[in-house]
């Protein structure tokens, strides 16, 4: 036992964090046929999305002056980014109900950090095929769409990918943290994970100037899909729209401080 | 027949005690058909000529697959039901003189229904109101609106119908949640979820309007805005009542099947 403990002790965070996923790897991997129909699904799920968008720009060749491979460029981008997001921050995702049935006391009482406990509760690996559904769009609309590529323009994607991912990321973790003030009723917070991840399919211009200055100003989603994207397309020339992704990144502070005000603010439900 | 009404009673009342979960659910349906109908403008503006059904026949369909999400949706399973088969409680069911396949059925029916019960007010009302290419417009006629009706039972019980065939799945393989999930996106797409069937190629939406999964939320969600009716619409509610009786016949086999071979490990 005493071993034990000085071994974690001595292993850093990143340590910590990769042997909490072999664990739950293992784990995974104790129901491989389970593990296999829930990936299938899960690829499903989003497969049939894209089957959708095909079925509608079949019937409608364009929308708002996107052709089918620009709006697969952006629909593969939100996807891989969502989806990495959801992969590694599953455990964000449940943790209202860590809160509920009082198991939040039990991880702070380690002297580890929260968030790398957290984090290292779930992981959703099912969701893989789902990233690989995202690769191969994006490869397909990478080659298929006229966009005539530049270092800059394959930058701007990858940011694109890295925004994304931040931003979900950190929109889990406004979710985790409303949990400490909320017992039920958070549902709502699901238009802005699923609900982007869905609806962002689309360059988020198609639904209105009012949905734009939302997803502006507010949850800044545009600028790691809309903003960029034109750029990518050739329909803006300035330069900046590309690194507007990092500005994204800075929605995670106003995030993790919501997060430490909330950890502040706990009190436990008891069990 | 009796039990089963007040099972069905039982589990209303129990479903319409969760208040606040619903006041989550109706901001998020909200607007979720706000973007759905903002993105079906703007394909109807890209090219409206392409465009198969009428704008008004679009936002009503929308409105009411969120307002009925709880009651049409796919992706709402019973959580208990599907414990009892995963812990084992399933045997204390089995003990009451009660058949496992009717009590299941009764139950989803009944919490499908105070679910949508609580929330599909707020959203209708607040959908009448909004302003004209968005509004959930008046019903096509008060003939329509009996049979959006009769078709929504409909709809709701062939869901349910097929539901239960996932609950029966678990009672053969230990963990149905991988079926579970392949079932639902399955459903979500080929009942019209993502896009209403009329947005489907010709030959692929005859295929589709034969499946059980067009008898669910296509049939009463097009009825409403009269975009099926007459000969098409009859032959709609022919294939309901098909499918719905074709599939308890087949949701009750299974069971008794199950039930005769069921092993339940520990106590």
């Amino acid at each position: 036992m005493h071993t034990d403990n000085s071994n974690t002790k001595r292993t850093g965070a990143l340590g910590l964090y990769r042997h909490y996923l072999s664990i739950l790897l293992r784990s995974k991997m104790q129901y491989k046929k389970s593990f296999f129909m829930i990936s299938l699904g899960s690829f499903l799920a989003s497969f049939s999305v894209f089957l959708s968008v095909f079925f509608m720009f079949q019937r409608f060749s364009h929308v708002k002056g996107y052709t089918f491979q620009e709006v697969l460029l952006c629909y593969s981008i939100v996807l891989m980014s969502f989806s990495l997001a959801e992969i590694c921050a599953r455990g964000l995702e449940s943790f209202p109900g860590m809160v509920r049935r009082g198991e939040f006391d039990r991880v702070m009482l380690r002297p580890r950090s929260l968030l790398l406990q957290i984090l290292g509760t779930q992981l959703d690996i099912e969701r893989f095929t789902r990233v690989l559904q995202a690769i191969v769009i994006l490869i397909y609309a990478v080659t298929a769409s006229q966009v005539c590529w530049t270092p800059l323009r394959i930058a701007a994607v990858a940011f694109m990918l890295i925004g994304g991912c931040a931003l979900f990321s950190g929109i889990f973790l406004i979710q985790a943290a409303l949990s400490f003030f909320f017992l039920d009723g958070l549902e709502f917070t699901n238009i802005f994970t699923f609900g982007l991840n869905e609806h962002g399919k689309y360059p988020v211009d198609i639904y209105g100037k009012g949905v734009l200055w939302v997803l502006t100003y507010l949850i800044p989603f545009a600028l790691v899909q809309y903003y960029p994207l034109l750029y990518v397309l050739g329909r803006r020339q300035e330069t900046w729209h590309a690194f507007l992704p990092f500005a994204a990144g800075l929605f995670l502070i106003p995030c993790y401080l919501l997060w430490r005000c909330g950890v502040r603010h706990y009190k436990s439900s008891g069990s | 027949m009796k039990k089963y009404i007040s099972y069905f009673r039982m589990w209303l009342v129990m479903g319409l005690q969760y208040r606040a979960a619903a006041f989550g659910g109706i901001v998020t349906q909200f607007f979720w058909g706000f973007m759905e109908i903002a993105a079906m403008h703007a394909f109807h503006d890209s090219n409206p000529a392409a465009y198969p059904m009428t704008m008004e026949a679009t936002c009503s369909y929308i409105w009411f697959q969120q307002a009925f999400i709880a009651m049409l949706s796919a992706r709402i399973f019973d959580s208990q039901i599907l414990d009892s088969v995963r812990s084992g409680n399933i045997a204390y069911e089995l003990c009451r003189p009660v058949s496992i396949y009717s009590l299941w059925f009764s139950r989803s029916t009944a919490s499908r229904l105070s679910a949508a019960g609580l929330r599909c007010i707020p959203i209708l009302a607040v959908a009448v109101l909004l302003p004209a290419s968005y509004r959930l417009s008046a019903p096509a006629g008060p003939a329509q609106f009996f049979f959006f009706l009769l078709t929504l039972a409909l709809a709701v019980l062939v869901t349910v119908s097929f539901i239960m065939l996932i609950y029966i799945s678990g009672l053969y393989t230990v963990s149905s949640d991988g079926i579970r999930r392949m079932c639902s996106s399955l459903m979500d797409f080929l009942t019209g979820t993502y896009i209403p069937l009329p947005f489907f190629p010709g030959k692929i939406r005859q295929m589709m309007e034969l499946l059980p999964f067009a008898s669910m939320q296509n049939v009463p969600l097009r009825v409403y805005s009269g975009d099926l009716a007459g000969a098409e619409m009859y032959r709609a509610i022919f294939l309901q009542i098909f499918w719905l009786t074709a599939m308890v016949m087949i949701g009750r086999q299974l069971c008794r099947n199950a039930e005769r071979n069921l092993m339940i490990q520990g106590g």
